[in-house]
Order: C-alpha cells, then structure tokens, then sequence
C-alpha cells in the first residue's frame, strides 16, 4: 500500500522556530542571525556592535559553536549576558538548540538578541530558528565568487556584510563581481562594506540594525 | 552536511505515518530533494541503515528523487536550469534571478505493508 506524505523533512524544525519567534515577540526581543564561514568576523561583528550600543538598548548574546567557550568567554568580557551552545559536532544551530538556549536567559532583560552560528555557510541555511534578522558575513579573503557556491545561503539573508574591505588592496577580490552576484540572487538583500578593524562601515551597519527594530 | 539531523526527522515522518497507517513494516520510502539542498544520498543511507534497526522501517528501500535548481529570469520571466557559477538568462543575457525549484527536501510516499 503507497500512502503520500508530502512533508517537509524540515517541518518539526520549523515549527520549533515558529515557538521561539513567537516567545521573543512576547518579551520584545529582537533576534538577529549571524551567518558566516569560520573566520569571516562573526565574534568581531558581534563585539563591535555591543561596544557602540550596549549604552542604548540592552543586548544578550547566544554563541554557537562546535565546541570550546572562548567566544562566549570574550563576549562575556563585555558586561552582556551570554549563553554559550557547543553542537558537538553539529555543523549548525537549530530551533531546538535555540529553544533551550531562550530558557537559560532573561528575555525581559533583552531587547537585542545576537545570535552567532556555527561558522558554515551551507546548513545554517537551511535551519530556521526563529530570528527576524539574518545577517550573512562574508569577507574579502574569501574572494568574490562565494554567492556563486553558496546560492541558498546568499539567497536566504536580509543582509550581507563585505567585512575586512581594508585588506582589498592585497587581494585580487573585485566588489562589483560580488555585489552583482549578491543582488543577482536575493533582489531585496543590503549590502554593506565594513571593517571590524578600522570601523569603516560599522555605524551604516547599526543604522540598518536600529531601523529594523524599530520597524518590526 | 548535517545528514544524521535530517534523516532522524526523516525516519520521525516516516514511523509516525506507517503506525497511522496500522503498517507491518515499510518497505519504500520515496524522497524529493532538491540541488541546491546539498544532502549526499550516500551519507543519508548510511545514517538511515543505523537509526531504523528494530524499527519498522528496518530494511526498507531510499528512492531519490533529485529536483533540478531552477530560477526565473526577473527581466523576462523565462525559467531556466540553474548552473554553476552563472545566473544570467538563456534568453535576455541579465543576471538577476528568483530560486523557482531546488531547495525541496520532502518525504513524497512510503510503500508499506
């Protein structure tokens, strides 16, 4: 006997993620999903953007990773909460890891939740987790062609970040290449050139953070 | 990937539809997956013959089905296979498109017994 099931593999997954959102929703939070190949500048990204707003609104940060705490040790350093999730081997985090994560933080005390992936830019991709934002890093040493190899990742972002744009001049990376290979594939995406090192391009980054808040 | 994740959903699907079905045992399990999804189908089978012993899908048949990534030109509309490295339109030559086909990853059917 054939019985069709037509069901989304991904669908228990899903409906974790649809929980989450609707938990942040409630307390106010604001979730936004750091996406990136390891060593692209997700920690950077992340400390920057505390050191320039923890002033103004109240930031929580979760660390994904594979395994060791040093992030979450780094990002501690800066005076916000932190909950560090180790996947063990997984190669991405999913709504599930999120959930628990939720139910270790004091979501009244948060009105910005930074949420940093595991360094991976194909599964990440693809696991919902019930953020608003998703923020994809990719950087200059990685050269231009990497919307080309990762098309569901570049395709699924709200916004992509051209981090380390100060070493360009040592670099045979050509920015138009990649910028038209971003737009080519998500229309509605924002681009922005930054660098974690000499600020360029962070406060563009946090403008575009605020208004998204702001318009939820 | 992340192969072990998706097939323990995949056989969830799979037994919570075959005990509805008041099934003995499963004997095809037939599956969609789409290019740009990224599952090895040898990583799959080789998750799935471990994680069903002692179950009612032990032994049964994977059948892939792999689903092209397609895209649609947002100049002109053609719809055209995706390929490596190169989105512009059969057509018009732009190179600005929308995924139409690929990111599939169902459970189609199971044959059961």
């Amino acid at each position: 006997m054939e019985i069709k099931v037509l069901k989304n593999i991904l669908s228990a997954n899903d409906e974790i993620a649809e929980r989450n959102h609707a938990l942040l929703d409630k307390n106010n939070v604001f979730a936004v999903n750091i996406m990136a190949s390891p060593g692209a500048g997700k920690t950077s990204l992340i400390l920057e953007t505390i050191r320039r707003l923890k002033d103004r609104i109240r930031i929580g940060v979760i660390e994904g990773d594979i395994t060791s705490s040093v992030d979450a040790e780094t990002v501690g350093k800066e005076g916000v909460p932190v909950v560090q999730i180790n996947t063990g081997g997984g190669c991405h985090l999913d709504a599930n890891m999120i959930q628990n994560a939720l139910g270790n933080m004091t979501l009244e005390d948060i009105e910005l939740l930074l949420i940093e992936n595991v360094g991976n830019l194909v599964c990440p991709a693809e696991f919902t987790i019930g953020d608003h934002k998703k923020v994809l890093i990719s950087s200059t040493p990685e050269g231009h062609d990497k919307p080309f190899k990762y098309p569901l990742m570049f395709h699924t972002v709200d916004v992509v970040l051209l981090n380390k744009v100060d070493l360009m001049p040592y670099l045979d990376f050509d920015p138009e290449i990649f910028s038209q290979a971003v737009k080519g594939i998500n229309e509605k995406v924002e681009v922005f050139p930054i660098s974690c090192t000499s600020g360029q391009g962070i406060e563009q980054w946090l403008s575009w953070l605020l208004a998204q808040m702001n318009n939820r | 990937m992340h192969e072990l994740a998706i097939t323990q959903s995949m056989i969830d699907i799979v037994l919570e539809q075959a005990e509805k079905a008041g099934a003995e045992r499963v004997e095809t399990i037939k599956l969609s997956v789409g290019e740009l999804s990224g599952y090895v189908e040898e990583s799959v089978q080789f998750y799935f013959d471990f994680l069903v012993k002692g179950t009612l899908a032990e032994g049964a048949t994977l059948s892939f089905t792999s689903v092209p990534a397609q895209a649609r030109c947002r100049n002109c509309a053609r719809v055209f296979k995706l390929k490596e490295f190169d989105w512009s339109c059969p057509d018009c030559g732009q190179d600005s498109i929308e995924i139409t086909a690929g990111k599939e990853l169902f459970v189609e059917s199971i044959e059961v017994e």
